[in-house]
């Protein structure tokens, strides 16, 4: 039997998987095999990496389900215009290139992100001073807006009215900056 | 070398001091995970955009000083054997990692060895600050300010719906990983830590035997952290882990007074055996080394031994690693070889607290 991959090299790797009831066999040889990821090499510890790509992967099609040979592999071309990572080597590696790589798989990572942090997807932490920009006047204003809806529910008007005062004077501040840098 | 001076050399000052609840933790770690916006991550990044960011660190880094961390010194990889990348390693300056990508990577070390700031590893910057036991607050006050320190100097990928970027999506957000190392004799001996661990991993955090090969736990110790580092502030992730730790230190402290109470003579009989296995032994491995040690230095933390310190724990696990053990003989030692010199170095160092 030839391989159904690269339909050169026998066939020595035989998978036999089962989808809701629904069987699909799979002859490919060894290369094939460890290339689509049907194998784990011995000398290839299982590490956290592997978890993490097999998280992503678990994002597109199975590559087990309704997939007929001709259609296998489905090709990415998602590719990070600053790095040159693709997305299927960051699902391979497990691992981002660079920081542009965050945009361009942007459209993706919620779904993994979820998965590694406990349904969180949005930094809540710090913000570094330089780099951070306004972004510290941003979340103080946030900060400011929880404290005012708590401050009305407790019909603490007085502190209410300084608290909405604050946050008028600080989104002041907020605008000459973003005016500032045009 | 004399031992005591072998000893100094190779114990971080700070490993010597005692902390808050140093009885059971050992001490506290935070590590902050940074990179530069402008260059690839290490794992793909080519050799002369590494040296790039190597000389940076270099040029503005080298031989200066951030408060109570004086003279960083840069240690470059390369110019390492690889028995000494090894002891660094072995003393949690460095991760393996670091060792094994040695091309153009280093390590900032401060002088007192609380901080080592590694560069080119896995991301760009990788912050590390120790101190001696359960000190997580201020542990995470002094990174912050060190992070500030650098931050005024490197322009930090940052992004401001995901926060500190980083190459593993697990440590995006914060780059934080906050953790403590624990001794935790009576909750092993009584197996409650086994029931304890999956209810800390719900929460959250991770517990791992640190010294040991998979879950095995050499010598008791452990080590838990945080696993999630986006979502929450830096602040939240080091009080949830912070209140886990207290209640774990009330289980051990509780499990110790149980066993006082109920089996304190079995319990002294297999102290003084550990302890005389460590000053009478010819040859010993290290998995048998780290049971004594931690039976031995739960002797002590019980008042049943008085004469020697309790940095002997921390002290005799570092040191009878294959590394420190290799450094000390000078020369390269095969693991049945490690086994003789381990026992004749924990006998030496003994016999030290005899003559004091």
């Amino acid at each position: 039997m030839e391989c159904q991959e690269c339909h050169q090299r026998p066939a020595t790797v035989h998978l036999t998987q089962v989808v809701n009831g629904q069987k699909t066999e799979i002859h490919v040889c060894e290369q094939c095999a460890k290339e689509n990821g049907y194998m784990n090499y011995g000398e290839e510890k299982f590490s956290l990496n592997d978890l993490l790509s097999g998280l992503f992967h678990s994002e597109g099609p199975s590559p087990f389900k309704g997939q007929s040979p001709q259609t296998y592999p489905k090709k990415e071309t998602l590719k990070c215009p600053n790095c040159g990572l693709t997305y299927n080597e960051f699902a391979r590696i497990g691992k981002f290139g660079c920081a542009v790589c965050y945009e361009t798989f942007d459209d993706r990572l919620n779904p993994i992100l979820r998965r590694v942090h406990s349904g969180n997807t949005r930094h809540d932490g710090k913000i570094p001073k330089r780099e951070g920009g306004n972004l510290h006047l941003k979340k103080e204003i946030e900060e400011y807006k929880i404290n005012l809806r708590q401050l009305i529910e407790q019909e603490e008007f007085e502190e209410a009215a300084k608290c909405r005062d604050k946050i008028r004077s600080l989104e002041n501040e907020l605008h000459q900056d973003e005016g500032g840098e045009e | 070398m004399s031992l005591k001076q072998f000893i100094n050399e190779a114990i971080s000052p700070w490993m010597k001091q005692e902390g808050p609840d140093s009885d059971i933790v050992m001490s506290s770690r935070i590590r902050l995970a940074r990179n530069f916006a402008e260059h690839p991550f290490p794992i793909i990044a080519k050799e002369d955009t590494l040296s790039k960011v190597l000389a940076y660190f270099e040029e503005n880094f080298q031989q200066t000083s951030f408060r109570d961390y004086k003279d960083f010194e840069l240690v470059r990889m390369r110019d390492l054997q690889p028995v000494e990348k090894r002891v660094l390693v072995e003393k949690h300056l460095i991760s393996p990692h670091l060792a094994e990508h040695s091309e153009n990577s280093a390590t900032l070390i401060s002088q007192n060895e609380q901080v080592s700031i590694m560069v080119n590893e896995e991301d760009h910057v990788r912050i590390q600050l120790y101190f001696p036991g359960f000190q997580l607050d201020k542990a995470l006050e002094q990174a912050s300010q060190l992070d500030d320190w650098l931050e005024e100097k490197v322009d930090y990928a940052f992004d401001e719906n995901r926060g500190y970027l980083t190459a593993c999506p697990t440590n995006v957000g914060t780059g934080m990983r906050a953790s403590v190392m624990m001794h935790l004799p009576a909750l092993s001996m009584t197996q409650q830590i086994n029931r304890m661990i999956p209810a800390i991993n719900q929460l959250g955090l991770v517990v791992r035997g640190i010294y040991g090969e998979g879950s095995e736990a050499l010598g008791s110790i452990f080590q838990i952290s945080n696993q999630i580092t986006l979502g929450k502030s830096e602040e939240d992730i080091v009080e949830d882990l912070h209140s886990v730790v207290k209640q774990l230190i009330d289980q051990e402290r509780k499990a110790r007074e149980t066993l006082m109470h109920r089996s304190s003579i079995r319990l002294e009989d297999r102290i003084f055996r550990s302890y005389g296995v460590l000053t009478n032994s010819r040859i010993i491995e290290s998995k048998e080394a780290a049971k004594c040690l931690s039976d031995l230095r739960l002797g002590i933390d019980l008042g049943l031994i008085d004469h020697i310190p309790r940095t002997i724990l921390n002290e005799l696990v570092i040191l009878t690693q294959p590394g420190f053990l290799q450094q000390y003989a000078e020369t390269s030692l095969s693991p049945d070889e490690r086994d003789v010199r381990r026992a004749s170095l924990i006998r030496e160092r003994l016999q030290l607290e005899h003559k004091e």
